[in-house]
Protein backbone atom coordinates (compact mmCIF):
# COMPACT_ATOMS: atom_id res chain seq x y z
CA UNK A 1 0.00 0.00 0.00
CA UNK A 2 1.54 3.50 -0.95
CA UNK A 3 -0.22 6.88 -1.89
CA UNK A 4 -3.76 8.11 -2.05
CA UNK A 5 -5.51 6.35 -5.12
CA UNK A 6 -8.80 8.22 -3.96
CA UNK A 7 -8.71 11.68 -1.59
CA UNK A 8 -12.22 13.31 -1.01
CA UNK A 9 -11.76 16.70 0.25
CA UNK A 10 -14.18 19.07 1.97
CA UNK A 11 -17.37 16.68 -0.15
CA UNK A 12 -20.42 17.60 0.93
CA UNK A 13 -24.05 15.91 -0.46
CA UNK A 14 -27.20 17.88 -0.86
CA UNK A 15 -29.96 16.77 -3.19
CA UNK A 16 -32.30 19.52 -4.00
CA UNK A 17 -35.40 20.09 -2.87
CA UNK A 18 -38.72 18.51 -4.58
CA UNK A 19 -41.78 19.99 -5.50
CA UNK A 20 -43.38 21.30 -2.06
CA UNK A 21 -40.13 19.47 0.23
CA UNK A 22 -37.05 20.83 1.49
CA UNK A 23 -33.74 20.00 0.32
CA UNK A 24 -32.12 17.44 2.21
CA UNK A 25 -28.16 17.78 3.66
CA UNK A 26 -27.49 13.82 3.10
CA UNK A 27 -23.09 13.99 3.43
CA UNK A 28 -20.37 15.85 4.36
CA UNK A 29 -18.37 17.58 4.84
CA UNK A 30 -16.04 14.62 4.58
CA UNK A 31 -12.45 14.03 4.17
CA UNK A 32 -10.37 10.95 3.85
CA UNK A 33 -8.12 8.81 1.29
CA UNK A 34 -8.34 5.43 0.21
CA UNK A 35 -4.77 4.17 -0.47
CA UNK A 36 -3.91 2.33 -3.42
CA UNK A 37 -4.38 -1.40 -3.29
CA UNK A 38 -6.11 -1.59 0.09
CA UNK A 39 -9.09 -2.57 0.84
CA UNK A 40 -11.54 0.07 2.76
CA UNK A 41 -15.25 -0.07 4.13
CA UNK A 42 -17.31 1.99 5.18
CA UNK A 43 -19.95 1.17 7.97
CA UNK A 44 -22.63 3.21 9.14
CA UNK A 45 -26.26 3.68 10.22
CA UNK A 46 -29.08 3.20 7.90
CA UNK A 47 -29.79 6.69 5.62
CA UNK A 48 -26.11 7.94 6.49
CA UNK A 49 -25.67 8.38 2.69
CA UNK A 50 -23.22 5.33 3.15
CA UNK A 51 -24.60 4.24 -0.90
CA UNK A 52 -24.71 8.74 -2.14
CA UNK A 53 -20.60 8.22 -1.03
CA UNK A 54 -20.35 5.16 -3.32
CA UNK A 55 -22.46 6.70 -6.09
CA UNK A 56 -19.97 10.23 -5.78
CA UNK A 57 -16.87 8.30 -5.86
CA UNK A 58 -18.32 6.25 -8.78
CA UNK A 59 -19.02 9.84 -10.83
CA UNK A 60 -22.83 8.26 -10.87
CA UNK A 61 -23.53 11.66 -9.10
CA UNK A 62 -21.78 15.13 -8.02
CA UNK A 63 -21.08 16.64 -5.19
CA UNK A 64 -22.69 19.72 -4.25
CA UNK A 65 -19.23 21.15 -2.73
CA UNK A 66 -15.57 20.00 -2.53
CA UNK A 67 -13.45 17.59 -4.55
CA UNK A 68 -13.21 13.93 -5.07
CA UNK A 69 -10.18 12.87 -7.19
CA UNK A 70 -9.28 8.98 -8.77
CA UNK A 71 -5.66 8.70 -9.32
CA UNK A 72 -4.68 12.82 -9.21
CA UNK A 73 -7.90 13.50 -11.41
CA UNK A 74 -10.70 15.32 -10.41
CA UNK A 75 -14.09 13.14 -10.89
CA UNK A 76 -17.15 15.06 -12.29
CA UNK A 77 -20.05 13.77 -12.20
CA UNK A 78 -18.41 11.18 -14.97
CA UNK A 79 -17.78 7.44 -14.75
CA UNK A 80 -13.48 7.60 -14.36
CA UNK A 81 -11.58 5.05 -16.22
CA UNK A 82 -10.33 2.06 -14.72
CA UNK A 83 -13.37 2.09 -11.92
CA UNK A 84 -15.82 -0.69 -11.49
CA UNK A 85 -18.96 -1.25 -9.21
CA UNK A 86 -20.63 -3.90 -7.66
CA UNK A 87 -24.33 -2.79 -6.71
CA UNK A 88 -26.52 -4.66 -4.10
CA UNK A 89 -29.29 -5.12 -6.13
CA UNK A 90 -29.76 -8.21 -8.63
CA UNK A 91 -27.63 -6.29 -12.02
CA UNK A 92 -27.57 -9.23 -13.85
CA UNK A 93 -28.73 -8.58 -17.57
CA UNK A 94 -31.57 -11.54 -17.55
CA UNK A 95 -31.47 -12.00 -21.24
CA UNK A 96 -27.74 -12.47 -21.40
CA UNK A 97 -26.27 -15.67 -20.33
CA UNK A 98 -23.29 -15.93 -18.20
CA UNK A 99 -20.61 -15.70 -20.42
CA UNK A 100 -22.31 -12.55 -22.60
CA UNK A 101 -23.06 -10.70 -19.11
CA UNK A 102 -19.42 -10.90 -18.27
CA UNK A 103 -18.35 -10.36 -21.86
CA UNK A 104 -20.57 -7.44 -21.39
CA UNK A 105 -18.02 -5.77 -19.19
CA UNK A 106 -15.62 -5.32 -22.17
CA UNK A 107 -18.57 -4.32 -24.71
CA UNK A 108 -16.42 -0.93 -25.11
CA UNK A 109 -12.80 -2.21 -24.89
CA UNK A 110 -10.37 -2.09 -27.77
CA UNK A 111 -9.42 -5.32 -27.34
CA UNK A 112 -9.66 -8.05 -30.55
CA UNK A 113 -12.51 -10.61 -29.97
CA UNK A 114 -9.67 -13.60 -29.08
CA UNK A 115 -8.11 -11.60 -26.50
CA UNK A 116 -11.86 -10.52 -24.83
CA UNK A 117 -12.99 -14.03 -24.93
CA UNK A 118 -9.41 -14.77 -23.23
CA UNK A 119 -9.93 -12.54 -20.12
CA UNK A 120 -13.71 -13.77 -20.26
CA UNK A 121 -12.91 -17.27 -19.63
CA UNK A 122 -10.17 -16.32 -17.60
CA UNK A 123 -12.73 -14.68 -15.00
CA UNK A 124 -15.42 -17.02 -15.29
CA UNK A 125 -12.82 -19.97 -14.17
CA UNK A 126 -11.73 -17.12 -11.49
CA UNK A 127 -15.12 -16.80 -10.11
CA UNK A 128 -16.41 -20.67 -10.17
CA UNK A 129 -18.76 -20.50 -12.94
CA UNK A 130 -17.27 -22.47 -15.81
CA UNK A 131 -19.93 -24.59 -15.60
CA UNK A 132 -22.50 -22.10 -16.28
CA UNK A 133 -21.00 -20.34 -19.44
CA UNK A 134 -24.02 -20.75 -21.31
CA UNK A 135 -26.85 -20.78 -18.31
CA UNK A 136 -28.94 -17.79 -17.89
CA UNK A 137 -28.70 -15.84 -14.72
CA UNK A 138 -32.26 -16.42 -13.77
CA UNK A 139 -31.40 -20.03 -13.35
CA UNK A 140 -28.44 -19.76 -10.95
CA UNK A 141 -28.86 -18.56 -6.66
CA UNK A 142 -28.67 -15.24 -5.34
CA UNK A 143 -25.18 -15.79 -4.79
CA UNK A 144 -23.99 -17.19 -7.92
CA UNK A 145 -25.75 -13.90 -9.79
CA UNK A 146 -23.93 -12.00 -7.72
CA UNK A 147 -20.99 -13.85 -8.90
CA UNK A 148 -21.64 -13.24 -12.22
CA UNK A 149 -21.89 -9.08 -11.34
CA UNK A 150 -18.80 -9.18 -9.42
CA UNK A 151 -16.48 -11.69 -12.66
CA UNK A 152 -18.47 -8.58 -14.89
CA UNK A 153 -16.73 -5.96 -13.15
CA UNK A 154 -13.02 -7.49 -12.62
CA UNK A 155 -13.10 -8.80 -16.58
CA UNK A 156 -12.51 -5.06 -17.09
CA UNK A 157 -9.72 -4.80 -14.66
CA UNK A 158 -10.15 -2.02 -12.58
CA UNK A 159 -8.01 -0.05 -10.41
CA UNK A 160 -10.84 0.65 -8.15
CA UNK A 161 -13.63 -1.25 -7.25
CA UNK A 162 -16.33 -0.21 -5.20
CA UNK A 163 -18.76 -2.88 -3.48
CA UNK A 164 -22.20 -1.35 -2.57
CA UNK A 165 -23.35 -3.73 0.08
CA UNK A 166 -22.90 -6.53 -2.87
CA UNK A 167 -23.95 -9.67 0.06
CA UNK A 168 -26.74 -7.37 1.52
CA UNK A 169 -29.46 -10.09 -0.14
CA UNK A 170 -27.60 -13.37 0.89
CA UNK A 171 -27.66 -15.75 3.79
CA UNK A 172 -25.40 -15.57 6.15
CA UNK A 173 -23.16 -18.90 5.28
CA UNK A 174 -23.08 -17.28 1.75
CA UNK A 175 -21.99 -13.99 2.96
CA UNK A 176 -18.68 -15.61 4.31
CA UNK A 177 -18.01 -17.24 1.31
CA UNK A 178 -18.42 -14.60 -0.65
CA UNK A 179 -16.32 -12.73 1.68
CA UNK A 180 -13.24 -15.46 1.00
CA UNK A 181 -13.94 -14.76 -2.56
CA UNK A 182 -13.35 -11.08 -2.72
CA UNK A 183 -10.56 -11.27 -0.54
CA UNK A 184 -9.05 -13.39 -3.09
CA UNK A 185 -9.98 -11.32 -5.93
CA UNK A 186 -8.09 -8.08 -4.07
CA UNK A 187 -5.14 -10.34 -3.33
CA UNK A 188 -4.87 -11.95 -7.24
CA UNK A 189 -6.12 -8.31 -9.14
CA UNK A 190 -4.05 -6.07 -6.46
CA UNK A 191 -6.72 -3.67 -6.91
CA UNK A 192 -8.02 -1.28 -4.39
CA UNK A 193 -11.59 -2.25 -3.05
CA UNK A 194 -14.22 0.03 -1.28
CA UNK A 195 -16.64 -1.65 0.75
CA UNK A 196 -19.86 -0.22 1.69
CA UNK A 197 -21.78 -2.38 3.95
CA UNK A 198 -24.19 -1.96 7.32
CA UNK A 199 -22.18 -5.51 8.95
CA UNK A 200 -20.15 -4.90 11.23
CA UNK A 201 -18.84 -8.07 11.11
CA UNK A 202 -18.67 -8.49 7.14
CA UNK A 203 -16.64 -4.85 7.35
CA UNK A 204 -14.41 -6.24 10.09
CA UNK A 205 -13.62 -9.40 8.12
CA UNK A 206 -12.81 -8.22 4.96
CA UNK A 207 -10.95 -4.40 5.49
CA UNK A 208 -8.06 -3.26 6.14
CA UNK A 209 -9.21 0.33 7.50
CA UNK A 210 -12.92 0.72 8.56
CA UNK A 211 -14.41 4.05 8.35
CA UNK A 212 -17.35 4.94 10.72
CA UNK A 213 -20.07 7.30 9.51
CA UNK A 214 -22.59 9.40 11.42
CA UNK A 215 -25.95 9.96 11.03
CA UNK A 216 -27.13 11.68 8.37
CA UNK A 217 -25.58 14.14 6.98
CA UNK A 218 -23.11 10.95 7.29
CA UNK A 219 -19.92 12.40 8.44
CA UNK A 220 -16.61 10.27 8.70
CA UNK A 221 -16.72 9.95 12.90
CA UNK A 222 -13.83 7.02 13.70
CA UNK A 223 -11.40 5.53 11.22
CA UNK A 224 -10.53 1.67 12.00
CA UNK A 225 -7.13 -0.01 11.23
CA UNK A 226 -7.77 -3.38 11.64
CA UNK A 227 -3.92 -4.70 11.24
CA UNK A 228 -5.42 -8.24 9.81
CA UNK A 229 -2.65 -9.65 7.70
CA UNK A 230 -2.83 -9.59 3.83
CA UNK A 231 -3.24 -12.78 3.14
CA UNK A 232 -6.70 -13.56 5.42
CA UNK A 233 -9.92 -15.36 4.90
CA UNK A 234 -13.33 -15.82 7.33
CA UNK A 235 -11.61 -18.00 9.52
CA UNK A 236 -10.50 -14.55 11.26
CA UNK A 237 -13.48 -14.12 13.14
CA UNK A 238 -12.06 -16.44 15.02
CA UNK A 239 -8.98 -14.55 16.22
CA UNK A 240 -9.72 -13.15 19.85
CA UNK A 241 -9.35 -9.61 18.65
CA UNK A 242 -11.50 -9.95 15.93
CA UNK A 243 -14.65 -9.39 19.27
CA UNK A 244 -12.34 -6.75 20.31
CA UNK A 245 -13.21 -4.88 16.69
CA UNK A 246 -16.82 -5.39 16.10
CA UNK A 247 -17.57 -3.79 19.82
CA UNK A 248 -15.52 -0.90 18.93
CA UNK A 249 -17.16 -0.08 15.58
CA UNK A 250 -20.69 -1.02 17.51
CA UNK A 251 -19.19 1.82 20.30
CA UNK A 252 -19.03 4.15 17.81
CA UNK A 253 -22.44 3.75 15.48
CA UNK A 254 -24.67 2.54 18.70
CA UNK A 255 -25.56 6.20 19.37
CA UNK A 256 -25.71 7.06 15.65
CA UNK A 257 -27.81 4.11 14.86
CA UNK A 258 -30.05 5.44 18.08
CA UNK A 259 -30.16 8.92 16.13
CA UNK A 260 -31.57 7.32 13.13
CA UNK A 261 -33.89 5.33 14.62
CA UNK A 262 -34.91 8.40 16.89
CA UNK A 263 -35.75 10.21 13.54
CA UNK A 264 -37.64 7.30 12.19
CA UNK A 265 -39.88 7.01 14.86
CA UNK A 266 -40.66 10.82 14.87
CA UNK A 267 -41.38 10.57 11.41
CA UNK B 1 -48.83 -32.10 -24.83
CA UNK B 2 -49.17 -30.32 -21.67
CA UNK B 3 -52.88 -31.67 -19.79
CA UNK B 4 -54.07 -27.83 -20.27
CA UNK B 5 -53.03 -28.07 -23.97
CA UNK B 6 -55.07 -31.08 -24.09
CA UNK B 7 -58.05 -29.65 -22.31
CA UNK B 8 -57.71 -26.31 -24.97
CA UNK B 9 -57.83 -28.89 -27.99
CA UNK B 10 -61.05 -31.03 -26.68
CA UNK B 11 -63.32 -27.17 -26.23
CA UNK B 12 -62.38 -26.38 -29.78
CA UNK B 13 -63.33 -30.01 -30.48
CA UNK B 14 -66.42 -29.88 -28.96
CA UNK B 15 -66.93 -26.87 -30.12
CA UNK B 16 -67.41 -27.85 -33.56
CA UNK B 17 -68.79 -31.40 -32.82
CA UNK B 18 -72.07 -29.25 -31.69
CA UNK B 19 -71.95 -27.03 -34.56
CA UNK B 20 -71.92 -30.36 -36.49
CA UNK B 21 -74.94 -31.56 -34.76
CA UNK B 22 -76.87 -28.41 -34.99
CA UNK B 23 -75.98 -28.40 -38.63
CA UNK B 24 -77.13 -31.91 -38.95
CA UNK B 25 -80.18 -31.94 -36.80
CA UNK B 26 -81.67 -28.81 -38.93
CA UNK B 27 -80.88 -25.97 -35.79
CA UNK B 28 -78.77 -24.16 -37.99
CA UNK B 29 -80.02 -24.40 -41.48
CA UNK B 30 -77.38 -24.52 -43.86
CA UNK B 31 -78.28 -20.71 -45.30
CA UNK B 32 -76.99 -19.61 -42.41
CA UNK B 33 -73.61 -21.99 -41.71
CA UNK B 34 -73.14 -24.92 -43.76
CA UNK B 35 -71.81 -27.70 -41.16
CA UNK B 36 -67.77 -27.64 -40.58
CA UNK B 37 -66.65 -30.54 -42.36
CA UNK B 38 -68.38 -28.51 -45.78
CA UNK B 39 -66.70 -25.32 -44.54
CA UNK B 40 -63.34 -27.48 -44.20
CA UNK B 41 -64.00 -28.93 -47.89
CA UNK B 42 -64.85 -25.87 -49.27
CA UNK B 43 -61.59 -24.43 -47.53
CA UNK B 44 -59.15 -26.71 -48.90
CA UNK B 45 -60.99 -26.84 -52.33
CA UNK B 46 -60.15 -22.49 -52.38
CA UNK B 47 -56.58 -23.11 -50.90
CA UNK B 48 -56.15 -25.69 -54.27
CA UNK B 49 -57.89 -23.50 -56.46
CA UNK B 50 -55.68 -20.98 -55.48
CA UNK B 51 -58.86 -18.70 -57.20
CA UNK B 52 -58.13 -15.95 -54.21
CA UNK B 53 -54.61 -16.18 -53.72
CA UNK B 54 -54.12 -12.59 -54.61
CA UNK B 55 -56.71 -11.04 -52.83
CA UNK B 56 -54.73 -13.34 -49.41
CA UNK B 57 -51.59 -11.25 -50.95
CA UNK B 58 -53.16 -8.35 -50.93
CA UNK B 59 -54.92 -8.26 -47.39
CA UNK B 60 -51.68 -10.34 -45.98
CA UNK B 61 -49.27 -7.24 -47.43
CA UNK B 62 -51.18 -4.42 -45.58
CA UNK B 63 -52.23 -6.14 -42.40
CA UNK B 64 -48.38 -6.61 -42.17
CA UNK B 65 -47.44 -2.93 -43.15
CA UNK B 66 -49.92 -1.38 -40.96
CA UNK B 67 -48.43 -3.84 -38.77
CA UNK B 68 -44.71 -2.80 -39.20
CA UNK B 69 -45.92 0.85 -39.37
CA UNK B 70 -47.52 0.33 -35.57
CA UNK B 71 -45.12 -1.10 -33.82
CA UNK B 72 -42.51 0.87 -35.15
CA UNK B 73 -43.56 4.46 -34.70
CA UNK B 74 -45.23 3.22 -31.30
CA UNK B 75 -41.94 1.49 -30.08
CA UNK B 76 -39.76 4.70 -31.21
CA UNK B 77 -42.39 7.21 -29.85
CA UNK B 78 -42.88 5.42 -26.92
CA UNK B 79 -38.92 5.25 -25.96
CA UNK B 80 -38.90 9.12 -26.82
CA UNK B 81 -41.66 9.77 -24.53
CA UNK B 82 -40.67 7.73 -21.64
CA UNK B 83 -37.55 10.40 -21.87
CA UNK B 84 -39.99 13.61 -21.63
CA UNK B 85 -41.81 13.66 -18.84
CA UNK B 86 -44.21 16.77 -19.46
CA UNK B 87 -44.91 15.42 -23.18
CA UNK B 88 -45.83 12.41 -22.04
CA UNK B 89 -47.95 14.03 -19.13
CA UNK B 90 -49.76 16.17 -21.79
CA UNK B 91 -50.09 12.90 -23.90
CA UNK B 92 -51.33 10.50 -21.02
CA UNK B 93 -55.27 11.40 -20.91
CA UNK B 94 -55.18 10.81 -24.92
CA UNK B 95 -53.69 7.27 -24.19
CA UNK B 96 -56.11 6.51 -22.01
CA UNK B 97 -59.24 7.33 -23.68
CA UNK B 98 -57.78 6.72 -26.96
CA UNK B 99 -59.69 3.15 -27.53
CA UNK B 100 -63.13 4.86 -26.88
CA UNK B 101 -62.77 6.62 -29.92
CA UNK B 102 -64.42 4.56 -32.89
CA UNK B 103 -61.20 4.91 -35.22
CA UNK B 104 -63.39 3.15 -38.19
CA UNK B 105 -65.69 6.49 -37.49
CA UNK B 106 -62.83 8.19 -39.68
CA UNK B 107 -62.70 5.54 -42.66
CA UNK B 108 -65.06 7.79 -44.88
CA UNK B 109 -63.16 10.58 -44.38
CA UNK B 110 -60.06 8.88 -44.75
CA UNK B 111 -61.23 7.79 -48.34
CA UNK B 112 -62.06 11.29 -49.36
CA UNK B 113 -58.50 12.04 -48.68
CA UNK B 114 -56.75 9.26 -50.04
CA UNK B 115 -59.15 7.64 -52.33
CA UNK B 116 -60.49 4.01 -52.49
CA UNK B 117 -56.97 2.52 -52.52
CA UNK B 118 -55.03 0.87 -49.60
CA UNK B 119 -54.07 4.19 -47.97
CA UNK B 120 -57.18 4.39 -45.70
CA UNK B 121 -56.96 0.91 -44.97
CA UNK B 122 -53.20 1.10 -43.54
CA UNK B 123 -54.35 4.02 -42.00
CA UNK B 124 -56.98 2.60 -40.14
CA UNK B 125 -54.81 -0.63 -38.75
CA UNK B 126 -52.01 1.28 -37.99
CA UNK B 127 -54.25 3.45 -35.87
CA UNK B 128 -55.48 0.89 -34.11
CA UNK B 129 -52.25 -0.62 -33.13
CA UNK B 130 -49.79 2.58 -32.57
CA UNK B 131 -51.26 3.39 -29.17
CA UNK B 132 -51.43 0.40 -28.14
CA UNK B 133 -47.37 -0.48 -28.89
CA UNK B 134 -47.02 3.18 -26.97
CA UNK B 135 -48.32 2.70 -24.15
CA UNK B 136 -47.16 -1.02 -23.79
CA UNK B 137 -43.51 0.32 -24.40
CA UNK B 138 -43.78 2.74 -21.88
CA UNK B 139 -45.34 0.46 -19.23
CA UNK B 140 -42.17 -1.78 -20.38
CA UNK B 141 -39.84 1.37 -20.12
CA UNK B 142 -40.87 2.14 -16.72
CA UNK B 143 -39.82 -1.26 -14.72
CA UNK B 144 -36.57 -1.33 -16.14
CA UNK B 145 -34.81 -1.35 -13.00
CA UNK B 146 -32.55 1.91 -12.04
CA UNK B 147 -29.75 -0.70 -11.01
CA UNK B 148 -29.32 -1.83 -15.04
CA UNK B 149 -29.40 2.14 -15.74
CA UNK B 150 -26.13 2.51 -13.44
CA UNK B 151 -24.17 -0.62 -14.54
CA UNK B 152 -25.00 0.73 -18.16
CA UNK B 153 -23.79 4.23 -16.93
CA UNK B 154 -20.31 2.54 -15.21
CA UNK B 155 -20.10 0.47 -18.47
CA UNK B 156 -19.78 3.96 -20.17
CA UNK B 157 -22.23 3.37 -22.61
CA UNK B 158 -24.19 6.14 -24.13
CA UNK B 159 -27.84 6.83 -24.12
CA UNK B 160 -28.29 4.87 -27.52
CA UNK B 161 -26.24 1.84 -26.63
CA UNK B 162 -27.76 1.76 -23.02
CA UNK B 163 -31.21 1.86 -25.28
CA UNK B 164 -30.01 -0.75 -27.51
CA UNK B 165 -28.34 -3.25 -25.21
CA UNK B 166 -29.97 -2.43 -21.73
CA UNK B 167 -33.20 -1.35 -21.87
CA UNK B 168 -34.97 -1.90 -25.03
CA UNK B 169 -33.79 -5.67 -24.30
CA UNK B 170 -34.93 -5.64 -20.60
CA UNK B 171 -38.80 -4.74 -22.51
CA UNK B 172 -38.14 -7.27 -25.26
CA UNK B 173 -41.40 -9.29 -23.15
CA UNK B 174 -43.42 -6.11 -23.49
CA UNK B 175 -42.43 -5.02 -27.23
CA UNK B 176 -43.44 -8.70 -28.15
CA UNK B 177 -47.39 -8.12 -26.18
CA UNK B 178 -46.97 -5.13 -27.87
CA UNK B 179 -46.04 -7.04 -31.40
CA UNK B 180 -49.42 -9.02 -30.45
CA UNK B 181 -51.86 -6.41 -29.98
CA UNK B 182 -50.21 -4.39 -33.04
CA UNK B 183 -51.11 -7.62 -35.15
CA UNK B 184 -54.59 -8.20 -34.18
CA UNK B 185 -55.26 -4.80 -35.07
CA UNK B 186 -53.71 -4.65 -37.56
CA UNK B 187 -55.45 -7.42 -38.97
CA UNK B 188 -59.00 -6.16 -37.56
CA UNK B 189 -58.05 -2.38 -39.09
CA UNK B 190 -57.36 -4.01 -42.64
CA UNK B 191 -59.87 -6.77 -42.85
CA UNK B 192 -62.43 -4.31 -41.46
CA UNK B 193 -61.83 -1.62 -43.71
CA UNK B 194 -61.99 -3.82 -46.97
CA UNK B 195 -65.62 -5.34 -45.69
CA UNK B 196 -67.06 -1.28 -44.75
CA UNK B 197 -65.43 -0.49 -48.63
CA UNK B 198 -62.84 -1.85 -50.72
CA UNK B 199 -61.94 -2.67 -54.76
CA UNK B 200 -60.25 -5.80 -53.13
CA UNK B 201 -59.01 -7.77 -50.58
CA UNK B 202 -60.26 -10.76 -47.85
CA UNK B 203 -62.55 -8.63 -46.51
CA UNK B 204 -63.49 -7.22 -49.79
CA UNK B 205 -64.34 -11.15 -50.88
CA UNK B 206 -66.08 -11.97 -47.40
CA UNK B 207 -68.54 -8.69 -47.87
CA UNK B 208 -69.26 -9.79 -51.79
CA UNK B 209 -70.10 -13.71 -51.01
CA UNK B 210 -72.42 -12.54 -47.58
CA UNK B 211 -74.44 -10.09 -50.47
CA UNK B 212 -74.57 -12.85 -52.57
CA UNK B 213 -75.32 -15.72 -50.18
CA UNK B 214 -72.02 -17.36 -51.26
CA UNK B 215 -71.03 -19.93 -48.17
CA UNK B 216 -69.03 -21.96 -50.13
CA UNK B 217 -66.42 -18.91 -50.56
CA UNK B 218 -67.54 -16.79 -47.23
CA UNK B 219 -66.70 -19.13 -44.68
CA UNK B 220 -63.79 -20.93 -45.85
CA UNK B 221 -62.38 -17.10 -46.13
CA UNK B 222 -63.47 -16.04 -42.37
CA UNK B 223 -61.84 -19.74 -41.37
CA UNK B 224 -58.41 -18.42 -43.16
CA UNK B 225 -58.06 -14.98 -41.42
CA UNK B 226 -58.56 -17.19 -38.30
CA UNK B 227 -56.10 -19.58 -39.05
CA UNK B 228 -53.79 -17.29 -39.75
CA UNK B 229 -54.35 -14.68 -36.56
CA UNK B 230 -54.85 -17.54 -34.32
CA UNK B 231 -51.02 -19.14 -36.49
CA UNK B 232 -49.21 -16.01 -36.13
CA UNK B 233 -50.32 -15.20 -32.65
CA UNK B 234 -49.42 -18.47 -31.37
CA UNK B 235 -45.70 -17.53 -32.89
CA UNK B 236 -45.63 -15.19 -31.10
CA UNK B 237 -46.65 -16.13 -27.37
CA UNK B 238 -44.60 -19.21 -27.95
CA UNK B 239 -41.67 -16.73 -28.66
CA UNK B 240 -42.51 -14.34 -25.24
CA UNK B 241 -43.19 -17.83 -23.28
CA UNK B 242 -39.52 -18.81 -24.52
CA UNK B 243 -38.32 -14.92 -23.44
CA UNK B 244 -40.15 -15.22 -20.02
CA UNK B 245 -39.49 -18.66 -19.11
CA UNK B 246 -35.29 -17.48 -19.71
CA UNK B 247 -35.68 -15.06 -17.59
CA UNK B 248 -37.48 -17.08 -14.58
CA UNK B 249 -40.82 -15.00 -14.97
CA UNK B 250 -42.91 -17.73 -16.97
Amino acid sequence: MSAAQVTLRGVTKVFPAGAGGQSVHALGPIDFEIKKGEFFAVVGPSGCGKSTLLELIAGLTGPSEGVIEFEGRPIKNDIPDGVGVVFQEDACFSWLTVRDNVMFGLRNRDFGEEEKARRVAAVIAMMGLSDFVKTYPAQLSGGMRQRVCIARTIVAEPRLILLDEPFGALDQQTRLLMGDEVLRLWRETGATVFLITHALDEAAMLADRIAVMSARPGKIIDLVETQWPRERDSRIVERENFGALTSRLWKSLREESMKTMGRAGGA
Amino acid sequence: MTRVRLYQLAVVLAFVLALEGLCAVGVIDKITMPAPHIILRDFFRLLLEGRYFDEIGKSLANVLVAFALAFVVGAVTGTILHGYRTARDILDPLFATYYAIPVFAFYPLFIVMFGLGDGPQLLIGFLLGVVAVIVTTLNGLDRVPLVLKKTARVNRLGPLQTALRVTLPFCAPYLLTAAKLALAYAFIGVIGSEFIMARAGMGYEIGYAYTNFDNATMYPLILLILLLSILVNGLLSHWEKTLLARRGLA
